[in-house]
């Protein structure tokens, strides 16, 4: 006889898990601490840590921060409320669809990374081109997303709701609108990825605060750990907005079986 | 009185107007008799018409079923009928009030069962509105619920229950257990019944189930090249049985009309005492 549960304790999965990047971050702080990796190659992780505390107590990396959020907020705003609205249009109108929709998927096909020198030229070296290029990737994928969730609504939905007795208007706020609600969360998911990204490239160009104008300012100085800490703080802030995008999903969509759980 | 749905649309100029005059309105079609005329109806796809100088009569409370091969029109008629598919030749005359079941429940994923029980009715609808065409379906405990947790049963009576509380004069049901287990299917079909039997309005009901629509129709259709090709009344008393020695004569008559061969095999004899008549409607 053999007992059902055969299992041998094992270690958790989340311990084995942390072991992989547990170690690598070892193996870096040896590697640094015996002189094999120089500091202006990689700094160590224990300097790393100590210019993070530094960086927060004199308040630099906080006001860099806001700065940089700042900007992604205005870009997420006007990037966002020129998506939604472009794909509005488009999708809920022939005529829309002709005049906006052509010209987005023409316009697609432009990495749009490379318009930052047209940016520079129209807009100057401020705020103005940084915002821009936020706005232009979050419209994008924003405009992509709504547009595809419009024209995805269950043509038989619509045709219910038509036997209903609902009028264009009770169709697009009970049919269509809903329906292309999680189509728009995808959207707004992408955008935001894409709005830290272009919020990086942005920065890239002549900042004179914010976290890309620190990570610059350490170029110049060999300073890897606080190009690091940025890093971090990027990949840190980007997981924050992907929880609050998600957390906003699971209030938006709780009608979908998929997101019942937890 | 019908409303006009005559080829492109003329619908929609009747006052949906206070009860009582829907009462008047409704002694005025008992008069009269008809809740559906159709005459010379043609709805071509692409240069094929589907259907080809239709004609059709329904009188007002009669349950009558459709019946046809797969492809044969059924569903385009019944959407004619519904007023949502005004792409037409000919005269369709339908009442002002009417509702659909589709096969599938076609509820918004989006919206609580009893918001999508209330959605599209005029003014501002109560949720014990809701409640009450709900428990009406025997769906009373699934009032709140999100449409995907339903089971397939329960969101087609959720489906009717929908269709119901409009109280339509016309209810235009489109094999609507088509996709049900045969239990769940039993169930529903006599959950039919009962409701017709207190509502009293006109039925139109889509199947391909003949046993259905013997069990469930005062009259059935076979619809064929476009037209109804031949009709009988099901003259059995209710609530009908399966067993009922005359069932099993008109079921053969109707599975040989829809060729279906060596389905008489399996009918009793069929008795000179046969209450049900038939005729063929003419072919024009
Ligand atoms: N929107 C449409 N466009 C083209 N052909 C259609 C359309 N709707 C139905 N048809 C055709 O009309 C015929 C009848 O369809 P339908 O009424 O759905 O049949 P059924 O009797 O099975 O309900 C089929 O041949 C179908 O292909
Ligand atoms: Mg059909």
């Amino acid at each position: 006889m053999v007992p059902v549960s055969g299992r041998r304790r094992v270690v958790p999965r989340w311990v084995r898990r942390t072991v992989g990047p547990v170690a690598l971050v070892v193996l870096w702080q040896v590697l640094s601490a015996t002189g094999v990796l120089e500091g202006d190659i990689l700094a160590s992780p224990g300097t790393i840590a100590a210019t993070a505390g530094d960086l927060v107590s004199d308040g630099t990396l906080p006001s860099a921060m806001l700065v940089s959020l700042q900007r992604v907020a205005v870009g997420l705003v006007l990037g966002g409320v020129a998506g939604v609205v472009l794909a509005l249009v488009s999708g809920l109108s022939r005529l829309g669809e002709d005049l906006v929709d052509a010209t987005v998927q023409m316009l697609r096909s432009i990495p749009w990374v490379g318009v930052i020198p047209l940016f520079i030229i129209w807009l100057g070296i401020g705020e103005a081109p940084k915002i821009a290029l936020i706005s232009l990737g979050v419209a994008f994928h924003l405009y992509l997303n709504v547009y595809a969730g419009i024209r995805g609504v269950d043509a038989q939905l619509v045709e219910a709701g038509t036997s209903l007795g609902l009028s264009r208007w009770g169709l697009i706020r009970h049919v269509v609108l809903p329906g292309a609600l999680p189509g728009a969360m995808t959207g707004l998911r992408y955008s935001l990825a894409t709005a830290w990204l272009a919020l990086v490239f942005g920065e890239q160009v002549n900042a004179d605060d914010g976290l890309g104008f620190l990570m610059n300012q350490a170029r110049e100085f060999f300073r890897t750990d606080v190009i690091v800490v940025c890093l971090v703080v990027y990949a840190i802030l980007g997981l924050i907005a992907d929880f609050l995008v998600r957390t906003l999903e699971r209030l938006l969509l709780q009608w979908r079986p998929t997101f019942t759980g937890q | 009185m019908a409303t006009d749905v005559h080829g492109s649309v003329t619908d929609e100029e009747e006052e949906i107007g206070a009860v009582g005059l829907r009462k008047e309105q409704r002694a005025v079609r008992a008069a009269s008799g008809a809740a559906v005329q159709v005459d010379g109806l043609v709805r071509a796809f692409g240069g094929r018409a589907v259907l080809d100088e239709l004609q059709l009569d329904i009188q007002t409370g009669e349950f009558v079923a459709l019946l046809g091969r797969s492809g044969c029109g059924k569903s385009t008629l019944l959407k004619v009928l519904a007023g949502l598919d005004r792409d037409i030749e000919g005269e369709v005359l339908v009442p002002r009030r009417k509702a659909v079941a589709f096969q599938a429940p076609r509820l918004m994923p989006w919206k609580r069962v009893w918001r999508n029980v209330l959605l599209g009715l005029p003014g501002r609808p109560e949720r014990d509105t809701a409640v009450r065409a709900l428990e009406e379906v025997g769906l009373g405990h699934r009032v709140d619920a999100w449409p995907k947790t339903l089971s397939g049963g329960e969101a087609q009576r959720a489906s009717l229950a929908r269709a119901l509380v409009r109280e339509p004069d016309l209810l235009l049901l489109d094999e609507p257990f088509g996709a049900l287990d045969a239990l769940t299917r039993i169930k529903a079909q006599q959950l039919v019944a009962e409701l017709w039997q207190e509502r009293g309005c006109a039925v139109l009901l889509v199947t391909h189930d003949v046993e259905e629509a013997l069990l469930l129709a005062d009259r059935a259709l076979v619809m064929e090249d476009g037209r109804i090709a031949y009709e009988t009344t099901v003259d059995l008393p209710r609530p009908r049985e399966i067993s009922d020695p005359g069932f099993g004569a008109l079921r053969a008559r109707l599975l040989e009309r829809l060729g279906v061969a060596g389905a008489q095999s399996t009918a009793p004899a069929h008795s000179p005492a046969d209450s049900s008549t038939d005729r063929a409607a003419e072919a024009a």
